[in-house]
């Protein structure tokens, strides 16, 4: 990189916070997606939102292109640095500015990590449900800029549903400020939504204001063994035709169980084709019915054992251990290429079987986990980098698993972003038209396409 | 180095919180995920050893925390260590490491005997002289350091005190073989002597045999594999010699090393039977909690417990300490938070890297300040070090005790 430029940068963000060693800049070529790597020319560490738009304002004059970074735990390479430039990690802006009891609102900078957040309201009685698998290291600012679900996605929603207020810099520096604290809002475009989830492609957020809800009373975790896969899928769809909609959801196939069980050792059964684990919450009377309600459906699809967990602790084991699936099944193989197909949930059984089959088709071995509730899945083709013909399988079964998720009217991603990873497949989601608007709105916000290049479209 | 491991590393970043370097610095350098990539691009070709990376591998604590969130089963630390230690062995040991390692260390009586200049220093008043007149600021920073770590030392190290045989309390119900840490004979011999009176008063005819070396572990920090399986060679020997139902320990680092015997010499069947038998004394306690129950007397302070990473994350030992404590009757138990957060003292890295080791020492002070404890219960000499000198600044009421010790005072109370 310049020198010239360089120098600005560091006038700016100071020295201990840009660097430009080569031993740096290779631990910033990577996020959490497996086989994607694109190296920097230099990473910075802003500390305020002011150094951020100085920094967007140097970039945006010298035409070098911005990629914004929270912990990187990015599953789409959304946080690579796919066309070099600078990368721009929020993490020194980490304060919780608010936590309004009045409003039932948190402020926070983009760098807060969210278990932090949860921690911080859950103790004044609130509660901000989104929790992401990576909840522990993820930072809210990344988790607005991809929409991030979790596991409580089927009754609480995702992040969408909770963002009210943002601050973004834009490329040129300037501020835009968009919603607020207020409920309800219609004052022009709802900038706000579409900020979410725009992937560090519009701009940068610097301040966020999310909505709080009460925290639920109290909450039952249950954990329900199958011997036949297609049992569980189809309890996952009646307990939802009940009317009932538990906070969680989540679905564990047979090698997701083995390396789960492997790692963190609650008890998960090693002769079952898969299991839920499922969590109402709320008012204890509701809890109560809930839960009575979802034994009567598990032991109609024939479920071989039905747990309800006896205190905090085991119910925080079971959830814990459903959080480490993902990187649990990178035990068996090195390369875990995991996705989030995501379908209407009357078609998770079809979605399931589907998925086996393709696995067999291809002669590849895919573990399928997942927030089966929403039906969001997260089929992991587990393969070693190292064999081109076995990467080369993987990626024709998921390009067969994606033809039928959208077949079935559902879509590519349900929580991770398109990113690098699924660009080549959004096309056959959105069509001419919704690539055309996108790149339109892309050019308002970036005419000179500066930020986070490569990505989404 | 298996390279396998390495990219076993699938980058999740679950490591990333439970890092006491990342956590301070929010670098990816500084993070377990980022050492193994270092680690790999080396292997790959793609980067050098050079000074700059040795120097950000150097940052790592080896606390091992990174291992015990890895659901991929990666062990950062201990890849690092490896890696570190490989170059190290290709370079030889340098003249001081010799000194020190190969003719000083595996030798008790002369590591004893290096020690007494340092007692008279204390003894004679010299050390009170030399701390008001500020001599050590004209002296390097790490020789400061290390003098201000050093508590008053007892007047004899254990090893030369203790009897080779203390006799079982009562009834025998079995006979353990007590591994004596240099550090805890040298400068806490008062929590070793209260662990082998646990154990003679549990029934335990406890065999203490002179002639046992140092566990190695400064050896294999310094990647001297030959001086860490002379030093398991030896000792396996000498304690095989016994009839011993256990063998036990506590210090947390040499447990962790002794339990690594049977992999230091593969295919050694006493080595391995040496390790199997090695428990940490927490281990050995927590198997008579009724007895226990029966034996401890009240004891009123509030107190707190901080995991020695060579405990917790080496030795996955967590309930026993806690389980113990609470055991006492009227003791108010509480949990502190970051409780297996690493203290900063990390083998000699409070020494080598005494800016980063303060900020991580800083993070654990707060933290039991908001206890609001009384007593400060860990069971590592290394942590007791940094812990005791740290507090004793910032908490001068808090004492600060090996587990055995407050076990002990609840048992003569």
């Amino acid at each position: 990189m310049d020198q010239k430029f360089i120098k600005e940068l560091t006038a700016i963000v100071g020295n201990a916070y840009t660097l430009t060693d080569r031993e740096s800049l290779a631990c910033y070529k990577y996020d959490s997606t497996p086989g994607l790597e694109s190296l920097p020319g230099a990473v910075v560490l802003p500390g305020s939102a002011d150094e951020m738009a100085r920094v967007m304002v140097l970039c945006s004059g010298a035409g070098v292109s911005v990629t914004p970074r929270g912990s990187g735990t990015n599953l789409s390479g959304g946080s690579i640095a796919v066309a070099g430039g600078i990368v721009l990690q929020t993490s020194r802006l980490n304060r919780i500015l608010e936590a309004d009891e009045e409003n039932l609102t948190a402020t926070v900078e983009p760098g807060v990590v969210t278990s932090a957040l949860h921690r911080e309201v859950e103790a004044k009685g609130l509660f901000y449900p989104p929790d992401p698998g990576s909840m522990n290291i993820s930072t809210i600012g990344g988790n607005v800029a991809e929409n991030s679900g979790g596991l409580r996605g089927l009754k609480y929603g995702v992040t969408a549903d909770y963002v009210m207020g943002l601050k973004t810099i834009l490329p040129s520096g300037e501020l835009l400020k968009t919603g607020g604290k207020v409920v309800k809002d219609v004052a022009g475009y709802n900038l706000n939504q579409l900020l979410v989830s725009s992937e560090g492609t519009l701009g940068i957020f610097s301040e966020i204001t999310v909505k709080l809800i009460p925290k639920p009373q109290t909450k039952k975790t249950m954990l329900v063994h199958f011997p036949v896969l297609e049992q569980a899928a189809l309890t996952v769809s009646h307990i939802i035709a009940a009317r009932i909609i538990p906070a969680t959801l989540e679905f564990l196939d047979r090698v997701t169980i083995k390396c789960v069980e492997d790692y963190a050792h609650v008890g998960l059964p090693l002769d079952v084709d898969a299991v839920l684990l499922i969590e109402v919450d709320g008012h204890p009377a509701q809890v109560d019915d809930e839960a009575a309600g979802i034994r009567v459906i598990c032991e109609r699809h024939n479920c071989s054992f039905f747990q309800t967990a006896a205190t905090a602790e085991e119910a925080m084991n079971l959830a814990t251990a459903r959080r480490v699936a993902l990187s649990a099944l990178a035990r068996l193989r090195p390369t875990t290429i995991l996705e989030d197909a995501t379908v209407p949930r009357s078609c998770i059984a079809p979605m399931v079987k589907l998925i086996q089959e393709t696995a067999r088709k291809y002669k590849v071995t895919i573990g399928t986990f997942g927030h089966a509730g929403d039906g969001n899945l997260h089929p992991t083709c587990l393969t070693d980098e190292r064999d081109k013909d076995e990467i080369s399988r993987a990626h024709q079964a998921f390009s067969e698993i994606f033809a039928a998720t959208i077949a079935m009217g559902g879509t590519i991603t349900g929580e991770h972003g398109v990113g690098m990873a699924k660009k080549k497949y959004l096309p056959r989601l959105v069509g001419d038209s919704g690539i055309r608007v996108m790149r339109g709105i892309k050019s308002v916000f970036d005419p000179d396409g500066i930020l986070n290049p490569g990505k989404i479209f | 180095m298996d390279y396998v491991k390495l990219i076993n590393c699938m980058r999740c970043g679950m490591c990333l919180p439970h890092c006491p370097t990342y956590k301070e610095t929010f670098l990816e350098t500084a993070s377990p995920r980022g050492r193994v990539a270092l680690v790999c691009k080396v292997q790959e070709g793609e980067l050098d050893k050079s000074e700059l990376l040795l120097e950000y591998l150097s940052m790592c604590l080896d606390c091992q925390a990174c291992a015990s969130a890895c659901p991929c089963g990666v062990n950062a630390g201990e890849l690092v260590a490896e890696f570190t230690c490989e170059r190290r062995a290709g370079a030889g040991l340098g003249f001081m490491e010799d000194l020190i390692l190969r003719k000083l260390v595996p030798h008790p009586d002369r590591l004893e005997t290096s020690m007494v200049p340092m007692r008279l220093y204390q003894r004679t008043g010299l050390q009170k002289l030399v701390r008001k007149l500020g001599i050590l600021k004209m002296f390097p920073k790490p020789l400061e350091r290390m003098e201000g770590l050093l508590p008053a030392l007892p007047a004899r190290p254990l090893r030369r005190e203790i009897a080779e045989i203390t006799p079982a309390t009562g009834t025998e119900r079995g006979t353990v073989g007590f591994f004596l840490g240099c550090v805890m004979s040298l400068i806490f011999s008062d929590a070793s002597r209260a662990t082998i009176k646990l154990l003679s008063s549990l029934g335990y005819k406890v065999i203490t045999p002179k002639n046992q070396v140092c566990c190695g572990a400064p050896n294999m920090l310094a990647g001297d594999l030959a001086g860490l399986k002379e030093a398991a060679r030896t000792n396996v020997e000498i304690f095989g010699g016994h009839r011993i139902d256990f063998i036990i320990t506590d210090c947390g680092g040499c447990g962790a090393e002794l339990k690594k015997y049977g992999h230091h010499l593969d295919g050694d069947l006493m080595a391995e039977a040496f390790s199997g038998k090695t428990r940490d004394i927490s281990q050995l306690l927590a198997l008579h909690v009724d007895e226990l129950r029966v034996m401890l007397k009240p004891l009123p302070p509030k107190v707190t417990y901080h995991d020695p990473c060579h405990i917790a994350h080496c030795q996955g030992i967590r309930r026993e300490p806690r389980e113990l404590l609470k055991l006492v009757p009227g003791l108010e138990y509480r949990e502190l938070a970051e409780a297996d957060a690493c203290c900063g003292s990390a083998g000699t890295y409070n020494i080598e890297k005494p800016e980063m080791s303060d900020r991580v020492l800083l993070r654990k002070v707060d933290n039991i300040r908001k206890t609001g404890a009384d007593y400060l219960v860990t069971s590592n000499p290394g942590c007791l070090l940094q812990l005791k000198k740290a507090l004793a600044v910032e908490l001068p009421s808090l004492r600060v005790v090996h587990l055995t010790e407050l076990l002990l005072m609840s048992l003569n109370a």
